[in-house]
């Protein structure tokens, strides 16, 4: 078979080997079987580059291949395991190896004297797999599986430390939420399934391109995919368990809720995009836009520094389906490729940090002070040189500074939110989302540094304690934060201000299947006439953020304290997450939960009692009766009153043995009587 | 009236009386006189019978054969009384009860 | 006169029946009986048996009854009053001989009788006689052994223990 499926098995199974092994017998196995876990991900990292390399060497943009076999068969149904292998494909398993790779490593020093160590590691190569499934897959069903799975293994990883009660319920939050998205998601799948007859994404797109499956159905069918991509890449209003998703160990938040399973649904978008209506994109980009801009709002205020992270993540999230919604697809899978990059090395960065900072207080037998809040800290430049420096390329790449890769790709997102604006002037709100939340962003990142690194230290006592971390959690640093340059991308080419190379040569897009959607060359041509205009204004914006910044906190010629009691309350409200959560909880979760109550109610309370014990009361009253009819009337009664007919008659009868002849002629002379009277009357 | 129903009626009348002494009597002379009434009275149907049956003397002979038999049954029968007043004191027939085991 | 002397003859029989059944002094009752029997051979004679009307007073009065006084005199206890009997025993019998009565009764209207009527004869004895000689020679004959019977084991009835 295709050297390419051959491939993609292993990458596929092997992390699953990996996991049973581990689940299993994990315990036993010397070093708490990490080096299965690390050994299996790193073979699937090297298939992964062995692939890409073939991909760079054939060069080819149309490069695809299929294979799949039949795993159930239920008669006109059929569940296949089927492997689509494209450009895309092979782009996407490779950052998904290579952020695993990372998080294995990272978090051998990590979660070093963990107890669950070997049940840790069994859950990442869950992940792992599960995320491969996502991006092989070739039909829905599969896919649909390994979302699933997917979001298994978020659940098991956030409340991984169980004991706690907020990591506990942040897992059940981030699995439940992702449920109400796959219900939207499902819908749409089998909209589709029933309008195809087929889950495969050839079958698919053959069915819309033959113009079987249009309109409202259509967009209906788009919408519900789209659903279960709010949920998984954590738009509003399904974001809220993104934040809360930082329970769990920095590793695990770097890979899955920076890089690779909120990018799923991203990728899913991407894959799908062909049968996506113009309508249903229009509410895709609106959706996108909104969240990148709200999320911003958020994080510009929040003192701790994952959740500031985490509200990045679902900003950036929602630059990336903001430009699925405009029509530039690719741009949002090459901010998604960047993202990976530059944002598991924010995680990495800040769980350096917060590792520094929890020896440091544990040093001091301080367990009051919240290791992650950044009020703590400051100053750290010096003592964490290879953190600070690693993060810092990171920064300027997710503020869109030119030379670094997170410039070129939302570049080409802002490019592409113009160019839909000009063609539709009614959308001009999009645009306007994309460039405030790039301004945000760059304030925040560099606000997030300001605070963390420089300035005085804001616990003297603890700064003697901090070290820089140790060199499997540094590795990782220093990857990922070369991989934040330009170059990487643009090679062969060598401008830093365009994204031509490799990555926009061999992943084209393609055209929509949708009757009356624009080409796939009229997007791109609007993209670059918006290319100029777009890289001036977010360098600008960028600049503004990060000059913001540096006033504020570097400086501090304008005191941040001064600037929220101004705007107090747009100052708590930003703190308080725009109190989203509450509103739930009061409009949602109280009335369903006081339903619960009151079906219980209604169940236990009123049948329970009334119709269940009603039958037994009744049966009782029932059998009492019956009882007493059979023992008083029929035992006393009749059985008695037999026994006593018997001695009665008895008696009587006894009395005629007289003994005297004279008795015996009587009744012999009545029986005469007898006889002649019957037969006289016979 | 001579009748053969109103012989007939005398007889039955004397069959009557006759076996309301047996029943009835407690001694066992009494008994044995209404058993001759009854003798008696077949007697005399036997004779109303012969003489309105075409003067036949077959119920003449009959008759005599019965007080022939009532003879030979009185003296048994008086032998018998005797016997159970030596052996009871008494001939209440009351007392006489021991067919009652 | 015959008619006035037969009803006689008839409430003398009955009422003397009576008195046999029901008087409590067995004496009495003996007596009474002699009355009936002698009511009784009055009806023989009614009846053309001239010969059994003479047979009836000798042997059933003269003997059977003098017999039955005997047994009277022997058994009973002079002194003794006599034990009368229960009324509710004396009901119900009463109450059944009445209903053999009415059956009898009853019969003895119901059948239409075959009357052959003829003369009254000179003597029934001679009649008799051959008859006892001729047809009824075996039964005459079985009568006297049984009164032989009868003698022999009335004598060895009521003799006394050795």
């Amino acid at each position: 078979m295709n050297i390419f499926i051959e491939y993609s098995l292993f990458i596929f199974f092997l992390p699953l080997a990996a996991f049973l092994i581990n689940i299993f017998f994990g315990k036993r196995l010397p070093r708490q079987g990490d080096w299965v876990s690390i050994g299996a991900v790193l073979f699937t990292l090297a298939l992964s580059i062995a692939m890409f390399a073939g991909m760079l060497f054939s060069y080819d943009p149309d490069f695809q291949v299929e294979s799949s076999f039949t795993w159930i068969n239920l008669g006109d149904f059929n569940i296949q395991l089927g492997f689509l292998v494209d450009n895309i494909t092979i782009t996407m398993l490779l950052v998904v190896a290579l952020i695993s790779s990372m998080s294995h490593i990272f978090s051998i020093k990590y979660m070093a004297g963990d107890p669950l160590y070997s049940r840790y590691y069994a859950y990442l190569s869950l992940f792992t797999f599960s995320m491969n499934g996502i991006v092989l897959s070739n039909n829905l069903m599969l896919l649909y599986m390994s979302w699933e799975l997917v979001g298994l293994s978020s659940f098991l990883l956030i409340g991984f430390w169980f004991e706690k009660n907020s990591a506990a319920s942040a897992g059940v939050k981030a699995f439940l939420t992702n449920r109400v998205g796959d219900i939207g998601f499902f819908i749409g799948i089998m909209l589709l399934f029933t309008a195809v007859g087929s889950v495969v994404y050839s079958d698919i797109f053959t069915s819309v391109a033959d113009g079987n499956l249009t309109g409202t159905l259509l967009t209906m069918a788009g919408i519900g995919l789209f659903i279960g991509a709010m949920g998984k890449s954590s738009q509003f209003p399904l974001h809220i368990w993104l934040p809360d998703a930082m329970e769990g160990p920095t590793p695990v938040s770097a890979l899955m809720h920076a890089a690779t399973m909120v990018a799923a649904g991203v990728f899913m978008m991407v894959r799908m995009f062909p049968i996506m209506t113009p309508d249903a994109l229009v509410f895709v980009a609106y959706i996108g836009g909104f969240t990148a801009l709200f999320a911003a709002t958020i994080a510009i205020t929040q003192n701790d520094i994952k959740k500031v992270l985490a509200y990045s993540t679902v900003s950036q999230l929602g630059f990336m389906i903001m430009s699925v919604g405009t029509g530039a697809y690719v741009a949002a899978f090459f901010h998604l490729v960047t993202h990976a990059a530059f944002k598991a090395n924010l995680f990495y960065g800040s769980g350096s940090v917060i590792h520094a900072m929890h020896h440091a207080l544990h040093k001091k037998n301080d367990h009051e002070t919240d290791p992650q809040d950044m009020r703590n800290m400051g100053g750290f430049k010096s003592r964490m040189p290879t953190t600070y420096r690693a993060m810092l390329v990171s920064t300027l790449a997710i503020a869109g500074v030119p030379f670094f890769s997170g410039f070129l790709s939302k570049d080409a997102i802002l490019a592409g939110s113009l160019s839909f604006a000009n063609h539709h002037p009614e959308h001009f709100l999009l645009p306007i989302f994309g460039f405030s939340a790039a301004l945000l962003t760059a304030f925040y990142m560099f606000r997030l540094m300001y605070m963390t690194f420089h300035n005085e230290p804001q616990m003297p006592e603890l700064i003697e304690e901090i070290h820089e971390s140790p060199k499997e959690m540094t590795f990782p640093l220093v990857l990922l934060g070369g991989l934040s340059f330009f170059i990487f991308f643009t090679l062969p080419h060598f401008n830093p201000f365009s994204d031509q190379g490799w990555f926009t040569e061999i992943i084209r897009p393609r055209t929509s299947l949708v009757a009356g959607a624009p080409s796939a060359h009229a997007i791109s041509e609007g993209i670059h006439q918006n290319h100029l205009p777009a890289m001036i204004i977010s360098v600008l914006v960028g600049g503004f953020g990060i000059f913001l910044a540096w006033l504020m906190y570097l400086k501090q010629s304008i005191s941040a304290a001064a600037m929220a009691g101004r705007f107090n309350t747009l100052y708590r409200l930003s703190l308080n997450k725009f109190y989203i959560d509450e509103i739930y909880s009061r409009f949602i979760y109280t009335p369903i939960l006081k339903l619960a109550d009151w079906v219980g109610y209604l169940d236990w309370d009123v049948y329970d009692k009334y119709v269940v014990d009603g039958f037994g009361r009744i049966t009782e009253w029932f059998s009492n009766l019956t009882g007493k009819l059979d023992y008083d009337g029929l035992d006393q009664g009749i059985v008695d009153g037999a026994g006593r007919s018997a001695h009665w008659l008895g008696g009587v009868l006894r009395g005629l043995q007289t003994g005297q002849l004279q008795s015996y002629v009587l009744f012999a002379l009545f029986g005469v009587i007898l006889i002649v009277i019957f037969q006289t009357m016979v | 009236m001579d009748q053969l129903q109103n012989y007939l009626f005398i007889a039955a009348a004397l069959f009557s009386l006759g076996l309301f002494a047996v029943i009835t009597r407690r001694n066992a002379v009494a008994v044995l006189m209404g058993v001759e009434l009854i003798l008696n009275s077949a007697n005399v149907n036997f004779l109303a019978f012969s003489r309105f049956g075409g003067m036949n003397f077959d119920g003449h002979v009959f008759a005599l054969f019965v007080i022939i038999m009532a003879a030979a049954e009185a003296a048994v029968a008086l032998a018998i009384i005797i016997n159970l007043y030596n052996n009871y004191q008494s001939i209440n027939v009351d007392e006489a009860s021991q067919l009652k085991r | 006169m015959s008619e006035f002397l037969f009803w006689f003859m008839t409430a003398m029989t009955i009422g003397s029946a009576l008195i046999v059944v029901l008087h409590s002094n067995l004496f009495y009752s003996a007596l009474a009986l002699v009355v009936t029997l002698f009511g009784v051979a009055g009806f023989y004679v009614f009846l053309w048996a001239d010969f059994l009307a003479g047979v009836q007073v000798l042997i059933y009065i003269g003997g059977i009854l003098i017999l039955i006084l005997f047994g009277i005199m022997l058994t009973n206890k002079i002194s003794s009053v006599n034990i009368s009997h229960s009324n509710f025993h004396q009901s119900i019998a009463a109450v059944i001989v009445l209903g053999i009565f009415s059956i009898l009764g009853w019969m003895i209207l119901r059948t239409p009788w075959l009357l052959i009527v003829q003369q009254e004869p000179e003597q029934t004895v001679g009649k008799i006689g051959r008859l006892l000689m001729t047809e009824y020679l075996l039964p005459f004959e079985v009568a006297s052994v049984l009164l032989l019977t009868a003698l022999i084991g009335a004598a060895m009835l009521s003799r006394k223990a050795n």
